[in-house]
């Protein structure tokens, strides 16, 4: 038996016995997912066990290193963590942007205080964090930030307005891009600054979306004096951080499917609704059609993860090929909610448009026009597949 | 994104190199030029049998280097790049497997020769214009100890002038798989050139008394054996077709960063680069499934069925707009013969019939899905 086996039988042992019966099902509702922090109030008993208990052998985050609160588990370790709890349907017990975001931005970029000073925090869910990057004006032009942070000696004086900050309502901390250098060059002049939400000058406004409420805020900051420490990195650096940062959502936006447990049930949508004809087949051969090509697409990115994520843990790095995954994935998951709606018919549409819970078939349809737009527009994928991958020229 | 293993990256590298130089789309050229009538030129069939190609998915015991489907799709890919023109997928994979899923002695006879380049072997399954192996209507009627075969097959791939033909042909419910000589005069063989050079025969067979040894084998696990042989036909044509799309694409790039138009390359413009980057990401998508479906032939995963058809669905479909695009945007000059690009365009819808096109794989999918 290799170590590797070891390993498995003692994680399925281990979870078996601390996996709470209650944590082991599909996530259904926004209130199955634990996102921590100081305002956080665990939805049950089982949903505070299975935190602490994972966050005791560090698996919330199975690969961060041990001392800065990780599980230090090895690529195929963290594998075999996943499928285990795969196999009794667990779920994950802390989600964050900490642990998505600024954790991967802060063992890359961050000092070794500023390691120990978060990244534990986040490990044990409890400080949850929001990120700052959208402005009203710069949206695609991300680098175009215009939140400004003046330098007052020992802090920066910070003021301004993010959008589409995802719970910043909820949120703890924020990790934000900030121009401190206004006199250099656009993308040299931000830098990547850390900040309690609760310091004096901060404050928010959830968004309502087509799809009804979100979690999105505007957020605004008036003169928020911020710590010369709390800069990650160099000054003028951020822009650096932003992008490595981006790839990383990029690549989870375009997997959400696994934390929203699957399809949406299109095929059961289309049989139920609409029937088979007297071959067997959906009584509708024009949207039979259509689901068939989206089938095979499926089916494409299907694999296609599945060879990412085998690259990527063959110690490769996705870098511009993480937009791929981005625009393939979410394209999809338009067309995919698309066909639901269409599947579904006016039953699809029935409800009031407040009713816009994990599952509801119309709101699902609403939100996923966002999923191009989020985290770099397909147009912005495309350009950057053109210019770094197919290294076509470029006018900028 | 695919990671390749030292051997897989040598066995590329070398089709790679191999094809470039010898069995490139000028061979292809000068074979359609020269009316050559095999479509084929037998010469590079040989050297190409030499690499060890034509063993790849032989077992040791039949000559062959049992390389594995994985590896055969690899070299499929490199031939669709250069439109290497071979009996590569009707002899070295269809009737490869038709016979290795049988075994006993045809495949000990048959499969020396195949892995040296020393026979050509058709599969006749194929009757009307498109392919649909349930409505096979050739039949072999049991008589006495054996079988009288009555068959009209259409693109039998190297058919014409090929050692053996392997007839698919029903008796009352069941499969047969039978091997044919065509020299016998119950059989007619019409030779049809194709539009990519390439020949497709078709065949007629009048009552031609067969011995009980010619049948493959039993005929109840005739449709096993049938199953698995276009299983793996899917798979490695849609690596040839993937060779196709990657080639034209990549051909396609090269021209926008080189022509100029208003004094710019006209890579430049965003309306060309953005559907250059969508066929990328599509060609991408379009490799993983392929390769997760001869992994899946490899490993005898359940998985193998359904994704040799969606993947030879779906690289019907990438590999069209990358041929259109070709043409398109390398503007006048892609309507022209003297560039490629028209020869990878025709190759390439000739593979898309091959062994069932996009709908009627997706037909098969969606049933299996229930709707």
């Amino acid at each position: 038996m290799t170590s590797l086996d070891d390993f498995r039988m003692e994680t399925r042992a281990w979870l078996e016995e601390n996996c709470p019966q209650d944590m082991r099902k599909t996530v259904t509702t926004e209130s199955d997912i634990c996102w921590g922090g100081r305002n956080w109030t665990f939805k049950s008993e089982a949903q505070q066990q299975w935190l602490e208990r994972m966050a005791e052998r560090g698996w919330t985050v199975p690969s961060w290193p041990k001392e800065y609160g990780g599980g230090g588990l090895n690529g195929d370790e963290a594998k075999i963590l996943k499928e285990e709890m795969t196999r009794i349907n667990a779920m994950s017990p802390l989600e964050s942007f900490g642990i998505w975001m600024l954790g991967p931005a802060l063992l890359k970029y961050g000092s070794h205080e500023q390691k120990l000073q978060h990244l534990p925090k986040i490990a044990r869910g409890e400080i949850r964090w929001c990120q700052g990057y959208s402005e009203p004006g710069s949206g695609s032009d991300l680098a175009s930030v215009q939140t400004k942070g003046v330098d007052m000696g020992d802090h920066f004086l910070v003021s301004g307005q993010k959008i589409w900050t995802s719970y910043a309502d909820q949120a703890d901390w924020i990790f934000a891009l900030v121009r401190t250098e206004p006199d250099a060059k656009k993308h040299k002049g931000i830098s990547f600054l850390l900040f309690d939400m609760t310091s004096e000058g901060v404050s928010t406004k959830p968004i309502r979306l087509i799809s009804g409420s979100s979690p999105f805020c505007e957020t605004f900051f008036d003169d928020v004096k911020v710590p010369m420490e709390n800069v990650v990195d160099e000054r003028g650096n951020g822009w650096t951080i932003a992008k490595y940062l981006l790839t990383h959502e990029r690549e989870m936006v375009s997997n959400l499917d696994a934390i929203f447990g699957g399809s949406a049930g299109l095929y059961e949508t289309a049989i139920d609704s609409i029937g088979l004809d007297e071959t067997g087949r959906l009584d509708d051969p024009l949207l039979r059609a259509d689901i068939g090509e989206f089938l095979i697409d499926e089916m494409a990115l299907t694999a296609h993860l599945a060879a990412a994520k085998d690259f990527h843990r063959a110690g490769n790095q996705l870098g511009a090929r993480s937009a791929e995954l981005k625009y393939l994935g979410t394209e999809l998951n338009k067309r995919r909610q698309s066909l639901v709606v269409q599947a579904g018919g006016l039953e699809a549409l029935s409800g009031p448009e407040e009713n816009n819970g994990i599952g509801n078939q119309s709101a699902s349809w609403l939100r996923s026009k966002g999923n191009s737009i989020e985290g770099g527009t397909s147009e912005i994928m495309l350009s950057i597949i053109s210019k770094a991958v197919l290294r076509l020229p470029s006018l900028g | 994104m695919e990671l390749f293993s030292s051997e897989e990256t040598l066995l590329k590298d070398s089709a790679s190199g191999f094809m470039a130089e010898n069995a490139s789309v000028q061979a292809l050229r000068d074979l359609r030029d020269q009316k050559e009538t095999l479509g084929f030129n037998q010469e590079l069939h040989k050297t190409l049998a030499d690499m060890g190609w034509f063993g790849m998915l032989l077992p040791e015991d039949a000559g062959g280097y049992d390389f594995g489907h994985r590896a055969a799709g690899l070299v499929a890919e490199e031939m669709g790049r250069n439109l290497t023109a071979s009996p590569f997928l009707s002899t070295a994979v269809l009737s490869t497997i038709a016979l290795r899923q049988s075994g006993g002695e045809h495949l000990s006879e048959w499969g020396p020769k195949i892995a040296t380049g020393d026979a050509v072997i058709a599969l006749a399954i194929d009757e009307g214009a498109k392919h649909n192996p349930s409505r096979i209507k050739a039949t072999a009627e049991p008589d006495g100890n054996g079988f009288i075969l009555n068959a009209r097959k259409r693109a039998v791939f190297d058919g014409y002038n090929a050692d053996r033909l392997i007839v698919v042909a029903k008796t009352g419910e069941d499969i047969g798989l039978f091997l044919v000589d065509p020299s016998t005069a119950e059989v007619e063989v019409e030779r049809n050139a194709m539009l990519d050079s390439r020949n497709a025969a078709n065949i007629q067979i009048s009552n031609l008394h067969l011995d009980g040894k010619d049948l493959l084998c039993p005929l109840d696990k005739g449709a096993t054996v049938l199953e698995a042989t276009l299983r793996s036909g899917r798979a490695i044509a849609a690596s040839e077709q993937l060779g196709v799309a990657r080639e034209v694409a990549e051909r396609t790039t090269a021209y926008l960063n080189e022509r100029k138009q208003f004094g710019v390359p006209i890579g430049m413009f965003q309306a060309l680069q953005h559907r250059m980057a969508d066929l990328y990401c599509q060609i991408e998508q379009t490799a993983s499934l392929i390769s997760s479906a001869l992994r899946a032939i490899d490993t005898t995963c359940d998985k193998a069925e359904a994704l040799s058809r969606a993947a030879k669905a779906k690289v019907a479909k990438v590999s069209r707009v990358a041929t259109e695009e070709a043409v398109q945007m390398h503007g006048g000059i892609g309507m022209t013969d003297e560039v490629d690009v028209g020869l990878f365009m025709k190759h390439d819808r000739v593979l898309t019939e091959m062994l069932g096109d996009s709908a009627h794989h997706i037909d098969f999918l969606l049933k299996t899905r229930g709707l």
